[in-house]
């Protein structure tokens, strides 16, 4: 299985390194959005920072589903959700391996929209540990079930509409605990009351360990279903 | 040995619509059987069917001695299905595509990857060329050079002679020779009647999603070396 995942997850960079839609499409996108936000809330610098965390995951969140399809479609043609299901790959290695492949992508998006913030939004970095661990975890979480959605309405007709769709809302779990441990990390004060920066993280972590459990079990009827 | 294909009245549906609607047929190994009807009859289906791609949901279907009806995942291993998407990464070369598939397969080695490149001529500096560069059916000669590479036993070609040249043809038609003389059995789609009898194959007809005419092998099925058809 994991022999399978690795070689998915070079193929997947490989195309992506090729084809430079994460670089040229999918980053100036996310980065558009942080940009649009600032835009929007610039009189009120002070709004801006306080709602720093916020953004920066939303934007991410939408960045995610544009990387979502682009996965998705990377099998979507050429007969290629054939050829998977004839080959002889493990599909929980498929999906570990596309997972693991969006999850690079993911990662180099977060830091580069992080620098976004701080250099538009004014944030000041404080608390980098927990800034790591929220974004480790939240960056699992989130490329295990974008990659879940994506084979899930890979052989849909509307996939490009049906795929935001069913991933933003199950995905606001991911949203509503990032920000949260973000917040924390960033001014120190406890956001929610009697939660702690813990439980967001911790939550966070059972949200990525339920949807790589569910895309190991899942991906090959899902495959079959294409 | 058993048969390598056994339909009996399979029904195969794409939504609705009964592609397959009772189809009979008997291959023996190391047979070629050509598929021959018009566009839409179900011979595709057909194809998709044996490959394990597509539930027989009435009737039974068994491969290589596989019960599809129950488990369509445990022949695939042994089958290799050329169609008409050629199953390639666009943003991958000829080389890394057969690379990863090879890798992705049961049966290649880097060796018959090279040999199976080479043969279909595929090995110069069309290796490194971005698959989205390429022709149709330079396409078609690279997931034909894949499917040497892995040889499995029973070979599924949808309308492998569309978009080949001459010398792709000709190659086409050795390694059909080649996998009768090797006991490869050999499933294929195709219009081009002439083609199939120069072959010496057995034809049979799909109309309307059933078979017609003589479904089963005659009892000695004769080895023809193909006359090379224009």
């Amino acid at each position: 299985m994991w022999r399978d995942a690795v070689a998915v997850a070079t193929k997947d960079l490989r195309i992506e390194l090729r084809s430079r839609i994460a670089t040229h499409q999918v980053l100036p996108f996310a980065l558009v959005v942080l940009v649009l936000f600032g835009v929007a809330l610039d009189p009120d610098r002070g709004v801006l920072t306080r709602a720093a965390s916020g953004l920066y995951w939303l934007a991410v969140l939408l960045a995610v589903v544009l990387a979502a399809q682009r996965a998705a479609g990377i099998e979507a043609s050429d007969g290629l959700a054939d050829a998977l299901r004839l080959s002889g790959l493990d599909p929980a290695g498929v999906f570990l391996g596309k997972a693991m492949a969006m999850a690079v992508e993911l990662v180099m998006l977060e830091v580069l929209l992080g620098l976004g913030a701080v250099v538009l939004y004014g944030v000041d970095l404080a608390g980098v540990g927990t800034l790591a661990a929220t974004a480790a975890l939240a960056t699992v979480g989130l490329a295990a079930a974008a990659t879940v959605y994506g084979a899930l309405v890979g052989g849909t007709r509307g996939r490009d509409t049906l795929l935001p769709l069913l991933f933003l809302p199950a995905a606001a779990p991911v949203l509503i605990a990032a920000t949260r441990a973000t917040d924390e990390a960033l001014t120190g004060a406890v956001v929610g009351a009697g939660v702690g920066v813990g439980d967001w993280l911790s939550l966070l972590g059972v949200f990525a360990l339920l949807y790589l459990a569910f895309g190991v079990l899942s991906y090959g009827p899902l495959l079959e279903d294409a | 040995m058993g048969q390598a294909v056994r339909l009996r009245g399979a029904v195969c549906l794409l939504g609705r619509f009964p592609a397959l609607a009772g189809a009979d047929l008997d291959v023996e190994p190391g047979e070629l059987v050509v598929l021959r009807g018009p566009n839409g009859a179900g011979k595709s289906t057909l194809l998709r069917a044996l490959a394990g791609l597509v539930a027989v949901v009435d009737g039974s279907i068994e491969v290589l001695g596989h019960d599809l009806r129950t488990d369509r995942r445990s022949v695939r291993a042994q089958v290799g299905l050329v169609g008409h998407a050629a199953g390639l990464y666009d943003d991958l070369t000829v080389a890394e595509n057969a690379r990863f598939w090879c890798r992705a397969s049961t049966g290649a080695t880097a060796d018959s990857v090279a040999g199976a490149l080479s043969r279909w001529g595929l090995d110069g500096r069309l290796a490194d060329v971005a698959c989205a560069r390429l022709s149709a059916g330079q396409r078609r000669r690279v997931a034909m050079a894949l499917l040497t590479a892995r040889w499995p036993a029973l070979w599924l070609l949808d309308e492998p002679r569309s978009g080949l040249d001459a010398q792709a043809l000709a190659t086409l038609d050795q390694l059909l020779v080649e996998a009768r003389h090797r006991g490869t059995t050999v499933v294929v789609a195709s219009h081009d009647d002439a083609w199939a009898s120069a072959l010496g194959a057995r034809t049979v007809t799909v109309v309307g999603g059933t078979t017609t005419g003589p479904s089963a092998a005659a009892p000695a099925a004769t080895l023809r070396e193909p006359a090379h058809v224009a």
